[in-house]
């Protein structure tokens, strides 16, 4: 018989084959998904939530997209500008001209007794790379609408590579820090070493929020114009312009719980070779991955409806 | 051992929520008072019945075999690039299974992903990346595709500067070029000058011809014939006919000239219906219902016939009535239709009058006129059937129950 065949009175489907109705077989070769093998590459395609789960073994098999759409962002960035690269040191350089005199100079902001510029580029650096992140990331999706309505592939490669080219700003920003670090003879410790670890964890926590807006963002386009104040309001909540030592120590737990915070002051440490405060990091990356995984698992809830609502 | 076919499809539906595009666009802040107002109706998903449904696809079974090329036609909207974007994962079906055998390769567009401040050659492997080729694929196929799309010149020039023509010959080349097990194409071949067009063509002849299994929609029927093996005909999101390319073309060309009648400018015909009592609402499901249609006739009727048709608000066909043998006048006249109920769940309906002279649809009769008749009819009454609207059907009709332990009669 022909299932729910009594519906459909017109349709005249070649019934050469048996109809299948057995559920349960469909669902056992669901795990036979290897990608080269032809004939084992079966697909099921069902509402609700089967349609994968975090499927990290399909996002390493489209490793080579994400190469290339991070490429592609970090081509077109200064495409047709007349500076170019030079702008990716431009950027932190002249925030920093510009907090050096507003709150170095004329504020007299206490920088642990660094030179202010030196202070507050160390942790500009990182949060530049964080703010372009976050808002690159954050409106990748909405960006990609074309893609994400034509194309099949991991929708997370979307917001992961969106984040490529802040972070070839953020390797050659770095080279300004280190010349200043000769210039003003400060630092090149062995807490340099750090940098790469504390580079990963400001990576994770600048994708779990872009991610986390990336979905919200498709959904409620209000996320769109959230984005800009929120970075504006997270940079002050943040010790980018003021040292950690400016909050009162007993409130400081809680300017912890900004994962930028402890990793802001990381950076300081590694960079300046003042020593690091292991709880504080400790926090603070907790909460960076606290916040990953949360903007991955609502991009992954959100995933099979995109695009339908994008 | 029997093939196994490549795609498999049972019981496929899409199903949108119209006014749902207002409600998911709407802003962060009503979806949080929404949230706190009414948690619970929106958490058991409640809210959604208030808006309308709108069936894109419904109860598709289809069967594709290995290297099988199958044409899809149909109006548009009739659900054909839907189709294609459930199978190629890229919006999800709301009820029912698919089954794909082997790496699916997707052209809904052609040039998804360009680019316009790169290179051509920069976007060659942009794009091919986007579609699913790996780098070395692509440096394999990197002459021919060049070659084919004809802008070797222009290689190293950035795409917003390429001419339309050169830029959809290059997305199209790249697209070509695509080698996976199940190719499907929504409608984009109809690009560039007609002999580049003569050149996909031979290309899709080669990829249809390699045994690879081809899903293709197209407006261009010739394209259908010349290249599927198996032809189906989509219409209001269902199979309405699955055959040889010569039957399901025919098939559909014929059902393309019916409604266009519906859409000519009104001159006689129908021109008004509502129901005796007045207007166009029935408040009773119980008790008689009659409705009066107005038709102006140019001509005398002779074995006439009649049709009248209900749909309810997702075109699913509710009743219909037929009276044969009809004899009328020219000039206006009124026909009434009396029912002595009409059991009909709460909503909004809409009828179709037909009216034919000289026999009926199936004789040769001629159409008169097809009204798809407006305003619509508003059922406002009571819901007597099961609460739950997978188990309410269409009837609602008010039920007694009783239930009684001592008379077993019956049964002994």
């Amino acid at each position: 018989m022909d299932p729910g065949g009594w519906l459909t009175p017109f349709i005249t489907t070649d019934h050469s084959d048996p109809p299948m109705t057995a559920l349960p077989e469909t669902q056992k070769s669901q795990k036979n998904t290897s990608r080269n093998d032809a004939a084992d590459h079966v697909v099921i395609i069902r509402p609700g939530k089967n349609f994968r789960l975090l499927n990290l073994k399909e996002l390493w098999n489209y490793r080579e997209l994400l190469w290339v759409l991070a490429m592609r962002d970090v081509k077109v960035r200064y495409k047709q500008t007349v500076l170019g690269a030079a702008w990716a040191i431009l950027q932190p350089v002249l925030a920093m001209v510009i907090f050096t005199v507003f709150f170095g100079r004329l504020a007299k902001m206490p920088s642990e007794g660094y030179p202010y510029p030196l202070f507050v580029y160390t942790a500009l650096l990182p949060w530049t790379f964080f703010a372009t992140a976050v808002a690159n990331s954050g409106n990748s999706m909405i960006a990609s609408a074309n893609l994400v309505s034509k194309v099949y592939f991991p929708r997370l490669i979307i917001p992961l590579s969106a984040i490529g080219a802040g972070l070839m700003d953020f390797a050659i920003a770095s080279t300004i820090l280190l010349a200043m670090m000769i210039v003003y003879q400060v630092g090149w410790t062995l807490n340099l070493l750090l940098v790469p670890f504390l580079t990963v964890a400001v990576v994770f926590c600048a994708l779990g929020v872009g991610i986390l807006l990336a979905a919200l963002n498709v959904a409620y386009r209000d996320f769109r114009y959230v984005i800009p104040f929120l970075v504006q309001i997270w940079m002050f909540a943040t010790p980018v312009v003021y040292p950690v030592s400016l909050v009162p120590e007993s409130w400081r737990w809680m300017l912890f719980l900004n994962p930028m915070a402890g990793l802001i002051d990381g950076f300081r440490s590694a960079f300046l070779g003042k020593p690091f405060d292991a709880s504080s990091l400790g926090i603070s990356m907790g909460v960076a991955l606290g916040i990953f995984l949360l903007g991955v698992a609502y991009f992954d809830h959100m995933e099979r409806r995109f695009a339908d609502i994008i | 051992m029997t093939q196994l076919p490549a795609i498999k499809i049972e019981g496929l539906g899409k199903e949108y929520l119209l006014g749902a595009r207002d409600r998911e666009k709407k802003t962060f802040r009503e979806a949080l008072v929404g949230l706190a107002s009414s948690p619970w109706q929106r958490l058991r998903g409640k809210d959604t019945a208030q808006c309308r449904r709108f069936h894109a696809l419904r109860d598709i079974h289809l069967r594709v075999a290995p290297g099988e090329v199958l044409g899809i036609i149909g109006r548009n909207g009739a659900g054909k690039s839907t189709l294609l974007k459930i199978l190629s994962r890229i919006t999800e079906p709301s009820s029912g299974t698919a089954e794909v055998r082997g790496r699916i390769g997707s052209l809904l567009e052609v040039g998804t992903g360009f680019h316009s401040e790169l290179t051509g050659r920069e976007n060659i492997y942009l794009n091919g990346a986007i579609l699913g080729m790996k780098k070395a694929e692509i440096n394999r196929k990197f002459d021919e595709i060049v070659a084919f799309a004809d802008v070797d010149q222009f290689l190293d020039t950035q795409v917003k500067r390429y001419s339309s023509g050169m830029y959809v010959r290059l997305a199209f080349a790249v697209a070509a070029h695509l080698e996976p097990e199940i190719l499907m194409v929504d409608e984009v071949l109809a690009v560039g000058d007609s002999a580049f067009q003569k050149k996909c063509m031979g290309k899709m002849n080669d990829v249809a011809e390699s045994g690879r299994t081809v899903l293709f929609v197209s407006h261009q029927l010739n394209q259908i014939r010349r290249l599927c093996n198996r032809v189906v005909c989509l219409e209001g999101g269902r199979i309405q006919f699955s055959g040889p390319p010569v039957d399901a073309i025919e098939f559909y060309e014929n059902s393309l000239l019916t409604p266009s009648l519906a859409d000519k400018k009104k001159e006689g015909g129908f021109l008004f219906w509502e129901t005796t009592a007045g207007g166009h609402v029935i408040k009773d499901t119980s008790t008689p219902v009659t409705i009066q249609i107005l038709f102006d006739g140019k001509e005398p009727i002779n074995n006439g016939h009649l049709g009248v048709v209900l749909y309810n608000d997702q075109d699913f066909l509710v009743a219909g009535w037929a009276l044969e043998n009809v004899q009328m006048h020219s000039g206006r006249q009124a026909i009434f239709l009396t029912l002595p109920h009409l059991p009909l769940q709460p909503g909004i309906y809409s009828f179709q009058f037909g009216l034919f002279n000289n026999g009926n649809n199936l004789t040769g009769g001629r159409l008169l006129d097809l009204w798809h008749a407006t305003p619509k009819l508003t059922m406002d009454v009571p819901l007597h059937s099961h609460p739950q609207e997978r188990w309410a059907g269409v009837l609602n009709i008010a039920p007694k129950f009783h239930i009684d332990g001592d008379h077993l009669d019956c049964l002994s």
